[in-house]
């Protein structure tokens, strides 16, 4: 979360994909995260939305910045951000119907993401337009990743599926596909992260500090 | 048009147990987990919470219904609720600092934390998708607040003991909660089919 001009773009996509996971190590909007991860595939087409808004919010929010009155800039942030997802919202619901049906309420909902707003506040507004949009994709990537593995491990083990395709011929444990199991993956993945950050990174482990 | 009193309790039990938000539409988390390490927090939150919830419920139906739809303009209605809440918050805050210090210097926190919550979006657009009447969305808005408030109260009472246990160090913190909330949301799996709507 540097603002030094000096950092390459890389570094803010990794930043995105690592260093502070909106899921993994933020612990914020958290509730898509858990709720469309039945299927790989809505995990993935949730995250892709996520991905679109947050780039395209940082891009317009960094275009606007000088000219945003900074007492105004959360009320201008929300609208920004509204009109984005309105965009993904009704494009999703021309083009991908089928799961626009299942997860449309948790698209609409993107734009109650404390991340994203988190994202225009920290970043966007104090840097210029192509860092910011290296970051928005850096965030979006990391939220995308998130979700692409929960989503994994609850369709492999709630269906035997992966993307729809037969891996196993069973449904080992179909209480994956449950809201509880939903939390138990989140849990569990979160302190494996912690696992890897104490064991490897000798960090403290504390991830996902909770809050907003 | 029938509308009783019975189906309004339906939609109350349906909204507060059986389609618990945050159990079975994971909607709130980040407060959920934010605000329930203590028992203080969770109640001062869950009284802030179901009364906005109710409120703007009832604001979002009259504009939605008295100003979106006969101008046709229920397209922008993401932005148009994300507004009115926005709004009502703010003037709730305001409004309760001048009138009621004390009020405000107990719940005030919670207010700012609500504004961008997604139950509290989720709630006008659920109304709106389902054409609720005005009666209805103020019952649905209730059952909402009301099963929020049972979560986190639930939630607040399990973590107060939680934080004497000894937890494996990795698990400790968020994990932790997350692997307790899937166990109540097991538990709340069984209201699943009490009534069907």
């Amino acid at each position: 979360m540097n603002h030094e001009h000096k950092i390459s773009n890389w570094d803010l996509i990794k930043n995105g994909l690592f260093g502070e996971n909106t899921i993994f190590r933020m612990a914020i909007s958290l509730c898509p995260a858990i709720a469309v991860t039945t299927s790989l595939k809505n995990g993935f087409l949730m995250g892709a939305a996520v991905l679109f808004v947050q780039t395209m919010v940082n891009i317009t929010v960094s275009l606007l910045r000088n000219f945003i009155n900074p007492r105004i800039r959360i009320p201008v942030f929300m609208l920004i951000i509204s009109g984005w997802v309105s965009v993904t919202d009704m494009t999703m619901a021309a083009f991908a119907r089928e799961a626009y049906r299942q997860m449309g309420l948790y698209i609409q909902l993107i734009v109650a993401f404390a991340s994203i707003l988190a994202r225009a506040e920290m970043f966007a507004n104090k840097n210029k337009v192509v860092p910011s949009m290296f970051d928005g994709i850096g965030m979006g990537l990391g939220f995308m990743f998130a979700l692409v593995v929960i989503s994994f491990f609850r369709e492999l083990l709630g269906r035997g599926t992966i993307w729809g395709y037969e891996i196993v011929a069973t449904k080992p444990l179909l209480i994956m596909l449950l809201p509880t199991g939903g939390f138990f993956a989140v849990g569990i993945l979160m302190a494996f992260f912690n696992w890897i950050d104490i064991r490897f990174y000798g960090g403290k482990g504390a991830g996902g500090a909770g809050g907003h | 048009m029938e509308h009783g009193f019975g189906k309004l309790f339906e939609l109350f039990i349906a909204a507060s147990l059986i389609n618990n938000f945050v159990f079975t539409r994971f909607l709130g988390l980040c407060i959920f987990f934010g605000v329930s390490r203590k028992m203080e927090t969770a109640v001062g939150m869950s009284i802030t919470f179901t009364a906005v919830m109710v409120i703007s419920a009832a604001l979002s139906w009259l504009i939605y219904n008295y100003a979106m739809i006969p101008l046709d303009l229920t397209f922008l209605k993401i932005i148009v609720f994300i507004g009115v809440v926005a709004a009502f918050v703010q003037a709730a805050d305001t409004i309760m600092r001048k009138i009621s210090p004390g009020l405000y210097y107990k719940l005030g926190v919670y207010l700012a934390l609500i504004a961008t919550n997604c139950i509290i979006i989720a709630v006008p657009l659920i109304n709106a998708g389902e054409g609720y009447n005005f009666i209805e969305s103020m019952a649905f808005g209730l059952g909402s607040g009301a099963g929020f408030a049972l979560a986190l109260i639930i939630m607040a009472s399990i973590r107060e003991k939680l934080e004497l246990a000894q937890v494996p160090r990795p698990f400790r913190g968020l994990p932790i909660a997350f692997v307790t909330a899937a166990l109540i949301a097991l538990a709340f799996t069984g209201f699943s089919g009490l009534i069907t709507l």
